[in-house]
This record gives structure tokens, sequence and C-alpha cells, in this order.
């Protein structure tokens, strides 16, 4: 089904060359973004989710907590949480497996939100850095990482483009 | 429109293999972005880590000394406290340790069971057992048995023997070493008592109820050689220990002002404790609990929430002042305060108590130039923390440690000009097992833990602090050294709890004379 949509969106594309950058910018900074957060943990010995996820809200919060009870679970979240955004940032930077990055990074993203929904009634220790009523900037990102997927520019501008050949 | 090549197994021409890398330059850019951070960050921690001498490491704790002799223990007095003491030599009752294991079963973030079993063995024996009240003796002897720490289905027996007066369990020769752990008014009088039998002591805070008593304790562990323990187990929490550091450093400039508080906003925070079904003058020994110290008559209540009334207790001052006091004491060696003025009242809790259920306390050390603060209330849980106040910086106490450099500081003058301290950051912060998960299950609990009386840290390893208290008496009594509040701690945190009350029952202010050695 995936592959389909692919073939399709390559066929209708043609973007005009503002579109494209408007595009390319987004995906580049989304990846900056990702990386810088992923490096800043992986060189803080500190560093650990644990805060994060027992201040987890609304429905999901009991398997969040339940990662942070087991230290051995909390290290694999750990991991992959950094290794993931640095992978991400670096797929996204350099289109390479552009697609797969940004589904990653929506999963990601995904659990990020979920965890710590900005509804109505939940408060959460750790503040905010601004006003969330429903949407806060990770859907926000989220989203536009949707976008990415649904418009994507690896293969005009990316390794991809060398990996799996050219769409112009 | 669309022009597919092939990719990395077809043909690439060198417009296509640039188009393909064109956004590497954004990683470059990163990358120096990244490296000049670093360094800079870099720089700025080094400066600071330079200027403050201090790292996060834990502070050194000796290790313990051989246990191949065991220590034989009894214990007087097995209410709440008197059962948590018991717990930190290594017996619980099965019930307890039941309630405990199904707890773990519901709630995986629930760590009591798994946090008991791995408790360390003491080489210890309960072989006796003292309190007035039958259903509290039972449990203790049954928790004497449960050398395994297993719940109702193991089939414990009594290891004990129980004594019916503590006069006639001092005398047993199958123990060396007594917990005391009954109200206050008698923990004087049993202390004496001890030691004149050559029985080492732990007893629980407030040392005493009464002035006069605190001299002849003092004098009775001090001629009999005893190995003597008072019950601060806050002596045992990792950030004191690392505060000290941060102290002798000097990271505070000038300490003039400490603020230490008490909140709490529950009934049973203010010992309106719960009264078991089926108490009664046929199964508590009324006038053994009163002893020369009160004429009431028989009274549940008394019984029960002894804290409320002056015959038994010291109120606040001897159940969480001396906590607060003593954590200082142990930081900063502050001693004996110059001067006392206490004042407060019974502003809630109107249930007939005598003891105020609002407080405060100011001592003044002009010898050092500093004012020791304590403000309390039972019936508002708006935590103050425990802040200890200099020219140069602050530092606020708990669990963890957090050092705040002053805006205005003369020794953080030129690094905050420069950057290299924002006021606006913690200069220093210290938060033992930061990796581990807390699971502290009620209120008190909550309260206690916040204040480092409940668990600490070892290793990164949450530890019950009653233990490692216990812990360290009993290591002293093996090797003949002193514990950490020992009798001459002791008589500093008793006179200036006794100055605290004196100065609100009299309504004066009170002066201490070191050379009489008395209050004037």
């Amino acid at each position: 089904m995936l592959s389909l949509l692919t073939c399709i969106s390559l066929f209708i594309m043609k973007y005009s060359k503002w579109q494209f950058t408007a595009l390319l910018l987004l995906r580049v900074l989304i990846g900056w973004h990702f990386l810088y957060e992923g490096l800043v943990k992986l060189v803080n010995p500190d560093w650990s989710s644990i805060g994060y996820l027992l201040d987890s809200k609304w429905i999901l919060a009991g398997f969040f907590h339940s990662l942070a009870a087991n230290p051995a679970v909390l290290n694999v979240v750990d991991f992959l949480n950094v290794w993931g955004l640095i992978i991400v940032g670096l797929g996204l930077i350099l289109g390479v497996f552009t697609r797969i990055s940004a589904i990653g990074g929506m999963v990601l993203l995904g659990f990020y939100f979920l965890s710590h929904p900005p509804f109505l009634n939940l408060e959460y220790v750790l503040p905010s850095e601004g006003s969330y009523l429903i949407v806060n900037k990770t859907l926000l990102e989220l989203i536009s990482l949707w976008v990415l997927c649904l418009f994507p520019t690896g293969r005009i501008i990316g390794i991809d483009r060398i990996i799996f050949g050219v769409t112009e | 429109m669309e022009n597919d090549k092939q990719g990395l197994f077809g043909r690439m021409d060198r417009r296509n293999m640039l188009k393909g890398l064109a956004t590497v330059p954004f990683l470059g850019a990163f990358a120096i972005g990244w490296w000049r951070k670093r360094r800079k960050d870099h720089y700025l921690q080094h400066s600071l880590l330079k200027e403050i001498g201090m790292d996060a490491s834990a502070p050194v704790i000796p290790p313990s000394p051989s246990r191949d002799k065991t220590i034989r223990l009894g214990i007087i007095g097995y209410g709440g406290r008197g059962a948590h003491l018991v717990r930190g030599t290594g017996f619980a009752h099965p019930e307890l340790i039941q309630e405990w294991k199904e707890a773990a079963l519901i709630n995986s973030d629930d760590k009591r069971y798994e946090d008991f079993l791995s408790q360390e063995d003491l080489n210890v024996e309960l072989n006796g057992v003292c309190d007035v009240y039958d259903k509290r003796a039972e449990r203790a002897l049954l928790a004497s048995g449960n050398t395994s720490r297993e719940g109702t289905d193991a089939g414990i027996t009594a290891n004990a023997r129980r004594y019916r007066t503590y006069q006639e369990l001092l005398q047993a020769d199958d123990i060396d070493a007594v917990i005391i752990g009954t109200p206050d008014h008698w923990h004087a009088q049993m202390t004496i008592d001890a030691a004149r039998a050559g029985k080492h002591v732990y007893v629980e805070k407030g040392m005493t109820r009464i002035l006069e008593e605190t001299y002849t304790m003092v004098d009775a562990v001090k001629e009999s050689g005893i190995c003597f323990q008072l019950g601060h187990q806050g002596r045992q929490t990792e950030s004191y220990l690392k505060a000290r550091e941060v102290v002798e450093k000097g990271l505070l400039g000038d300490i003039n002002l400490i603020e230490v508080c008490t909140n709490r906003n529950t009934p049973n925070g203010a010992w309106q404790y719960k009264i078991d079904d089926g108490a009664g003058p046929h199964n508590i020994d009324w006038e053994q609990f009163s002893g020369p110290y009160s004429d009431h008559p028989f009274s549940l209540e008394r019984f029960f929430r002894w804290r409320c009334w002056w015959d038994y207790g010291t109120g606040l001052s001897g159940d969480l002042f001396t906590h607060e006091y003593d954590a200082i004491n142990q930081i900063l060696d502050l001693g004996i305060p110059y001067s006392v003025v206490s004042s407060g009242g019974i502003y809630f809790f109107k249930d007939g108590r005598e003891v105020p259920d609002v407080w405060q306390v100011t001592c003044e050390y002009p010898q050092r130039d500093l004012t020791l603060l304590y403000s309390a209330s039972l019936a508002s849980s708006r935590n103050r923390g425990k802040v200890i106040m200099g020219h140069d910086g602050h530092m606020q106490l708990g669990n963890s440690l957090t050092v705040w450099p002053d805006r205005d500081s003369t020794r953080y003058e030129k690094m905050i000009e420069r950057g290299i301290i924002d006021p606006e950051k913690p200069l220093f912060n210290y938060i033992p097992g930061k990796k581990n998960v807390d699971a502290v299950s009620s209120a008190t609990e909550a309260y206690f833990a916040g204040r480092g009386l409940l668990y600490t840290y070892r290793g990164g390893k949450r530890v019950d602090t009653t233990h490692l208290h216990i812990k360290e008496w009993l290591d002293c009594i093996r090797t003949g050294q002193q514990p950490s509040c020992n009798i001459d701690q002791g008589f500093q945190e008793a006179i200036t709890a006794q100055m605290a009350i004196i100065s609100y029952r009299e309504n004066k202010k009170v002066f201490w004379d070191p050379e009489q050695q008395k209050i004037i």
C-alpha cells in the first residue's frame, strides 16, 4: 500500500522552485532539531528519560510509568530514544532513507505527545516553555513530518537520489 | 515529466552526485555550531568546577567492620516507630511482609518488599521484647522469629522472650543491647538503667522530656562507657554529608541565616494516631506506662496520642524540631545556641491537646554570626524546605541538594560578570541515586522522604536511613568507636530542645550558660 502511494506521489509531484525550497528547509531544520536533541542527551552522562516518563499523564501514563520502573527497560528506552533522535536527524538532514526517517520521527514525537498531551485538567511537574491547549509544538512537528512524507524531497536533494535514483 | 534514473547500481553522473549530497553542508554547519557550543559549555563548566571545587560524586562512607560476633538485642516499646527500628535490624512481622508482597504484585513500582529483602544482614538476634500493650508485644514476639523475612504462609514462630517490665529485660543475660522506642517520658530513665546494666542503647529522639533528666542521662551513659546512639537517622542522609562539604569549601560565603521548617496537614501528621479497637485497661499496663510522670487516669487517647501532652512528650520540639536541628548541627557543628525564643499556640487541632500545633523557634548564635529559625505548622502542607543562607549563595536541602549563587555575592562577582556563573541557575546540584525510581506511597512517607528522613542512597541504591543508623550503632558496638549521633551530640540536641520548650512554656527568652552548663 505504502509503495503504491509512493509511486503515485512520485508521478504527481512536480514542485515549483519555492515550494521545493520550503519543503527542503523544513526537512533539514526538523532534522537539525532531532540531531541536536539526540546529541545533547548522548553527551550528558546524567541524562535519563526517567523524570519525563514518571511525569506522564493521561490514559497511557501507566505504560510510560512501567517503562521507568524497571532499570533494564529504562536503559533500553534511553538508548533507543537517543539513537532514534540522532539517526532520524541525520536521515532528514542528509535525505537518506528520508521517508523511513520521517516516519521514525513521527513515532518518537507520537510517544512524546501521548505521554504529555496538553489536555484540559492535566498538570505536569516539568514546566512547559509555552502555552498550549491540546495542540503543542510536538504535535506540529509530528504533522510537519507527515507533510514531508507526503511531499518527499529526498530523491531530489538527498542521498536517496544516489541510492534509489532521481525524481526530477 | 518524470525522469527516473537508476540509483546506486546504475549510472550516476557528477550533477546527480552533487544534488544527492547538497545538504551535507548543513551537517557541516551543525558540526561547527555543535563544536562551538560544546567548547563554551566545557569552558564554563571547567571554570565553574575549578572555582567551586565540588564534584557530583557520592560522599565516601567507610566500610563496615567484620560482623562475626552476633549482637543480641532487646526492644522496649514496639509501637509504630519501635516496629520500624526493629525492621531496621532485619525483623518484620509476617503480616507486614505479606502486605508488602501483595502490594508489589499489584504495583511493580512498590519496592518495599524488594528493598527489605535486600537490606543487609546485621548478624543480630532479637531476644527480648517489652511493651506495656499486649497486642504490640505479641507482634514484636512474632517479628523476632522472622529471620527469613517471610510472609504469613511460612509458619513463623516467636524467638524472643517477653518481659513484663523493662527492668526485667535489662537483667537478661542473653541481651547485649537495647533499642528504646517508647514515648519520650521514659527515654532518660530507661537509658540510665540500661547503661547501669551495661547494655548498649539506641534511643529514639527527642532525647529527653525535661531538662533535669538530660544531665543524669548524659552522666550515666558516659560513666558506663556503653555505645549510645540517638535516633536521628538523618545523620545517614547522603545529601547532608555532601552539604557539609559545600559549607567547608565556603561556597555559601558567610552563613548568617538558616531556615528550617515542619509542614504537615493531616490528622496523623498532627499525632491523632489511630486508636486500636479492642484496646483497654485489660491489655494495656497503664500504671507502667504512666510511671512516676503522670497521675492521669486511664485514657486511650493519651496512650495512643501521647505526643499531644506534656506528661509524655514535648510536641513539635522533640518530635520534629530536633530532626531539623540535628540535620543542621551535623552540617555546621552549631552546638547549643546562645539564646532561644519560641512562640506559637494551639490554633487548629483544638482536640484537648496541650502542645502547640503552630510553633516557631529562634536560636541565636552570636559567636557564629548567625540565626537558626525553625517554623512549624501541623495544619498547612506548604513546605518551605531547609535553606542555609550566606552572603555568596544559599543551599536548599532535602534528599537532594542545590546551591544557588547570590546575585550580589562578592566571591562570584567577577564570574557573574564574565558569564561563567548565572545567578538564575544553580551553582551545584546533587541528586543521589537520581536514576532510580522512588515509590513513596503515603503523604507522611513522602514528607519524611523529602526531608531525607526515610530513605537515602548508597552507591546509587535506595536504602532506609533508619536501617543505616542502627547499622552504624551496631558497627560501633563491635569496634568500640563512637557513632555519629552519640551522647555529646544528643546533649546538644536535648538542651536546645529544652531551651525551646522552656521559652514557650514560661513565655520568656532563655540563655545558655556554657560555664555553668545551665539554662538561665
